[in-house]
């Protein structure tokens, strides 16, 4: 290969749609999952609009029952599977695992193209369930309603799932054998970046665990078709087992959707403080610790299901455990910060309002851990602001900071920091005004998933539905200017942030193969400070 | 013909083991059946993953990757029971 074609980004190496949706290019495929899981935002925060709306007043009047149920359903299940789960790890993990480790591609590269054929197909038939009238038995499929009273599209629902669950699998392989093959020359486990610890832990859940769920759904759809029992008592089943099965997949679910935003912040932490990450060993290896606790404590989804009070108390204790390694990453990054030459660049402020909302998220969850606490707030508002906090506060938070931050390399364009800046608070407030009243709303005993409630409850729902629209509107706010600094934007120099790492060695956007010759790495990761030699100045002017 | 072969016999031997698991929920009731089965349904799986899958090929690493799937499958079996044995 000459010098002239190696130098060619990968954005203009092609323009036809062919070399597009035919491409094997690990940073085009990240661009095609940005494009798509975008759009499953939009339509499952169009599913949020509808539930904020219908809870501005304590009568049903927007919706019908079967309306509501059918709305929330379809906003978990989209925003769940459609964006949580491939949101970080399919994009920037796509876009940056090879760049970060010193590869060419990752080690499958038509695994990783029918990968998001499979998830297009998943959500084609996603799709077809709002085209169809939807579902109505929330993003759990508790059974037996799904199994045995439901009557929207259950079969069809739990297909678009197994479909899409077979594109984490996938994915979660190609890092995993990535990780161990194709690191370059002298980057050793010690020196691999916390973000792709991060991958290769979420990478291992992936593959553990996802497959449980597709049995798990084929099981339901077997008690539906064909009346095979399985979960129905009264076909000799165990509506328990379901709960057991489904958590032993979704509690490490979350983890799927929160490991990579905790590697995320681990690198924009880094490059706002410029120095060191401290202790580098412990935020990885805190990483690999929650992927192991994590399938340790489904049973704290249980406590007032019927199960044994013993299996909730060690359940009890395990889900507690989870907070050391999650407190050390909270630590470590507060460690790193402390005497740092900050830069309050839209990534930083991103990652600020991550760690504190992650630190609310995290805190009430260890409420929710205790077992006479539970069965209070137990189904009610506590647990959904609980969730939100962790998988919006902090994932989309850290989603935006990453798009942020590697923006400017994805795409060769910076953009502008002052509207980086405003959404940013934007999003911050707009977050907390629509979730905190939840915390109150839940204590007080409103319960999750009614759009019928008590008149002294309006109050708190008129502030969340505000919220939520502060949020709807800042979250719109980064495209338009992130497009606009596509055609308007500064050309971005190979590493804008001033920030260590290999991605920021190429050229933005990084040429087709990302490395004319393989690089070599003789030291430990995070070498700050770096000398960029006034190029962040002279970017951002 | 010499790779075939083993895979014949192993598919053979399968075939043997299924029929045994339908003689044995003729024979046996309540426990013991369920031990049977679960037994045998045990030996299928040791056959599938050793030659199928060529774990007897392997170098150590490998086999220890595939103790480490059999092991989280204790874990969900063994927090399931917990909860079913002391309901
Ligand atoms: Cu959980």
């Amino acid at each position: 290969m000459s010098e002239a074609t190696a130098e060619v980004s990968y954005l203009e190496h092609g323009h036809s749609l062919k070399s597009w949706l035919l491409t094997t290019d690990h940073k085009r495929i990240a661009i095609l999952y940005f494009l798509s899981i975008t759009l499953f935002f939009f339509v499952g925060g169009a599913a949020a609009a509808l539930i904020r709306i219908d809870l501005l007043t304590p009568e049903a009047d927007l919706m019908s029952n079967e309306g509501y149920n059918r709305a929330f359903t379809l906003h978990g299940v989209i925003m769940v599977w459609f964006f949580l789960i491939p949101s970080i790890p399919n994009t920037f993990g796509n876009f940056l695992v090879p760049l970060m480790i010193g590869a060419r591609d990752l080690a499958f590269p038509r695994l990783n193209l029918l990968s998001w054929y499979i998830y297009m197909v998943g959500g084609l038939f996603t799709i077809a369930v709002l085209v169809l009238g939807g579902v109505d038995t929330g993003w759990t499929f508790y059974t037996p309603l799904s199994s045995m009273f439901a009557n929207g599209n259950v079969i069809l629902a739990a297909t678009a799932i197994f479909v899409v669950g077979f594109s984490s699998i996938l994915t979660g392989l190609n890092f995993i054998v990535t990780v161990h093959r194709l690191r370059c020359p002298g980057m050793t486990w010690g020196r691999l970046p916390l973000f792709v610890w991060s991958i290769y832990a979420t990478s291992l859940i992936l593959v553990l665990a996802t497959p449980v769920l597709s049995i798990t759904l084929v099981l339901i759809a077997a008690e539906r078709l064909f009346g095979i029992g399985v979960f129905n008592p009264a076909l000799g089943g165990d509506p328990l087992l379901y709960q057991h099965l489904f958590w032993f997949y979704s509690h490490p679910a979350v983890y799927i959707m929160i490991l990579p935003a905790l590697g995320v912040i681990s690198e924009l932490v880094a490059t706002a403080a410029r120095k060191p990450v401290f202790g580098y060993r412990f935020v990885a290896g805190s990483s690999i610790a929650i992927a192991i606790l994590g399938f340790l404590v489904w049973g704290h989804h249980m406590f007032v299901a019927g199960q044994s009070m013993y299996a909730s108390a060690v359940f009890s204790f395990l889900s507690l455990a989870v907070a050391v390694p999650s407190g050390i990453k909270v630590y470590n990054w507060t460690a790193t910060l402390y005497k740092g030459h900050i830069a309050l660049d839209p990534p930083f402020l991103f990652a600020m309002s991550f760690i504190g909302l992650f630190v609310v998220g995290g805190m009430t969850g260890l409420i929710l851990a205790m077992l006479a606490v539970d069965v209070h707030v137990h189904d009610t508002y506590f647990v959904v602001a609980h969730f939100h906090y962790i998988m919006v506060g902090g994932t989309v938070s850290a989603y935006f900071g990453a798009l942020h931050y590697w923006w400017p390399k994805m795409m060769g364009r910076m953009l502008p920091l002052v509207w980086g800046r405003l959404s940013a608070i934007f999003i911050f407030l707009g977050f907390n005004l629509t979730f905190f009243p939840q915390f109150i709303l839940g204590y007080l005993g409103m319960p999750r998933r009614y759009h019928v409630y008590p008149a002294e409850f309006q109050t708190l729902h008129v502030l969340s539905s505000a919220g939520a629209s502060v949020l709807g509107l800042a979250y719109l706010l980064p495209f338009t200017y992130l497009l606009y600094s596509l055609r308007h934007g500064g050309k971005a120099p190979p590493n804008p942030w001033g920030a260590t790492g290999l991605e920021w060695t190429v050229p933005s956007p990084p040429p087709q193969h990302n490395f004319h010759e393989l690089p070599t790495v003789d030291g430990p990761p995070y070498q700050y400070p770096v000398e960029v030699d006034g190029e962040r100045e002279a970017a951002h002017g | 013909m010499r790779t075939i072969a083993p895979l014949l016999t192993v598919w053979a031997a399968l075939l043997a083991l299924l029929g045994l698991t339908v003689g044995a929920s003729l024979v046996l009731t309540g426990t013991p059946s369920l031990i049977a089965s679960l037994a045998i349904a045990g030996l299928k799986a040791a056959l599938v993953v050793w030659v199928f899958m060529q774990l007897r090929r392997e170098g150590g690493l490998m086999r220890v990757m595939a103790l480490g799937a059999v092991f989280w499958l204790l874990i969900l079996l063994g927090y399931l029971v917990l909860d079913y044995a002391t309901r």
